[in-house]
């Protein structure tokens, strides 16, 4: 059963059509990439699942509550079986680490400290953050950034973990270690996972099924082979990294050629 | 002329949309107050509102302190100067007195703390909407405005009206300074006449538009933060804007509230 269903959605900004017409379904217990070059609409389809605004048409359902027309309190709700590790971290700069990861069990939940304090180490320890628990946001590196971000996420142990560019600036091997994290939380908790990129490897190693965004529409959602196997010249493109406008060489060359024979004229 | 008409029909509306999101927000933070109180809110929010109440208030202390004296003093100085000529160099106690407590005291606090404290606000706000906090606290299930806004509000509604009587004391005291080196009046004796040339009236007409300009200030500084949109740039343009708009607001309402108190006071 799908755990989020998206239906012929429209979205405009400013008279700019950004996604037109999109239909996705994302299972319990899958991770879904979702897939697409800049300025293809994942950020924008990712702001529309989370509810942080409104679409034009089409409907957005998460654990079966539509979230573009229910209530304040009924996305609340919804939101709480959520957690979002954002592109930037958008971890909190006024508090620590730890009480970045406590803010949600402290204020949703009726824990005593003691096991606030349990839990939130144990969260930092799975990303590996156990002993920085005391520093503060800007004192961290920026793959330490995305690991917090990550903690923070999964501190009310949801149910869906939705991944905002999780690889993006950070080196390969850092990388690397999300992507296992990741793996690693959905054998170990079975949560579900939306994973938004534009890295082919971290793709190809987490998902499940991937879906491939272009121009506000998707091209084509499936399985990693069927991915990879698809004969979309648009999909193809992607994959097979062609550059749209390559630099042409000569042409360049000459022009620099001119360039610096008129300088010279001028100077004699 | 059609150029000039359409001109001017944008601006208006987009004032009226400003006062309207101005008055939406004002509601919101309203209602969500509660919360920050003590005892019946959110102990999170009330401490988050009293390390708020330590920034405006406390740390704002001697920087209104000495504004007030200077402008005490600046008060006394210049009515000493023409009302000497008359022979009427008493009435300077009543100018500075009655002048502070229903006037420059809480216009002077209002100015200093939306210079101190509002552009802070849009500042704090500002990064927070860039670096997308904002939206961190929305998809975790929390209100902006309860978890940001109502803490700010309710420590200006306390802190702004204490620092206007603070600076109403300065102000005051700089006046009987100025009389103690002119004339030899004794403070004490001093304090007396003030106390006999100001009514409790005074002192609440000042606090009653010390919480009308509190709530402008913080408004206004949150609104200009909320409303950023882009880079680093953008949060700079906000604080400047907070600025000036809640000092020109300020200003307004003072005018508002001066003229309706002075049409009160005649009836």
């Amino acid at each position: 059963m799908a755990i989020i269903s998206v239906r012929d959605l429209v979205v405009e900004y400013d008279g700019r059509r950004v996604l037109d017409g999109l239909d996705l379904d994302i299972k319990q217990g899958e991770i879904m990439v979702l897939l697409g070059g800049s300025g293809s609409g994942k950020s924008t389809l990712l702001r529309q699942i989370l509810g942080l605004s409104q679409p034009k048409s089409g409907s957005i359902s998460v654990k079966g509550t539509d979230i573009a027309r229910c209530s304040q309190a009924a996305l609340n709700k919804t939101r709480r079986s959520m957690g979002v590790a954002f592109q930037s971290g958008a971890l909190f700069n006024s508090l620590s680490v730890k009480e970045n990861v406590a803010l949600n069990l402290r204020e949703h939940t009726r824990l005593a400290p003691t096991i606030i304090d349990l839990m939130v180490w144990m969260k930092l320890a799975v990303v590996g953050l156990a002993q920085f628990g005391d520093l503060h946001p800007q004192e961290l590196s920026g793959g330490m950034k995305k690991r917090a971000a990550v903690a923070r996420a999964l501190a009310l142990d949801p149910e869906i973990l939705v991944l905002d560019e999780p690889s993006a600036g950070l080196d390969p091997v850092v990388a690397g270690e999300l992507d296992e994290l990741i793996l690693f939380l959905k054998d170990a908790l079975q949560i579900t996972a939306l994973v938004v990129t534009h890295e082919l490897a971290s793709a190809f190693r987490i998902a499940d099924r991937i879906a491939m965004l272009f121009d506000g529409k998707l091209l084509a959602v499936g399985t990693k082979e069927e991915i990879k196997a698809s004969q979309d010249p648009r999909v193809r493109k992607f994959l097979d990294r062609a550059a749209d406008n390559p630099v042409h060489a000569p042409a360049m060359a000459a022009y620099l050629e001119q360039y610096v024979q008129v300088k010279e004229q001028s100077h004699e | 002329m059609a150029n000039i008409l359409e001109i001017t029909g944008k601006r208006t509306l987009n004032y009226l949309e400003y006062l309207g999101s101005l008055n939406i927000q004002l509601w919101a933070t309203l209602r969500s107050m509660g919360s920050a109180l003590p005892v019946v809110g959110n102990r999170h929010r009330w401490r988050a509102a009293v390390y708020q109440m330590l920034d405006i208030g406390v740390n704002a202390l001697p920087m209104i302190a000495l504004l007030a004296m200077c402008s005490g003093f600046i008060l006394a100085l210049q009515g000493a100067s023409e009302l000497r000529r008359f022979g009427a160099l008493r009435y300077v106690i009543d100018l500075v007195a009655v002048g502070f407590t229903r006037e420059l005291g809480p216009l002077l606090t209002a100015v200093a703390v939306s210079g101190r404290s509002g552009s802070a606000f849009a500042a704090e706000i500002g990064t927070m909407a860039v670096t997308e906090e904002i939206d961190a606290l929305k998809v975790m299930a929390f209100e902006p405005v309860e978890f940001v806004l109502a803490p700010k509000y309710v420590a200006a509604l306390v802190a702004i009206p204490c620092l206007t009587i603070v600076s109403n004391f300065f102000g005051i005291l700089a006046g009987g300074l100025f009389m103690l080196f002119s004339t030899h009046l004794s403070l004490p004796l001093y304090f007396h006449y003030v106390m006999t040339s100001i009514a409790l009236r005074d002192v609440i007409v000042g606090i009653i538009k010390s919480l009308a300009f509190a709530t402008i200030v913080v408004q206004v500084g949150c609104l200009e933060g909320l409303r950023v949109r882009g880079g680093g740039d953008a949060v700079g343009r906000s604080t400047t804007t907070a600025v000036v708009r809640s000092t020109f607001l300020v200003i307004v309402a003072d005018a508002v509230f001066t003229a309706i108190f002075y049409f009160i006071g005649k009836v």
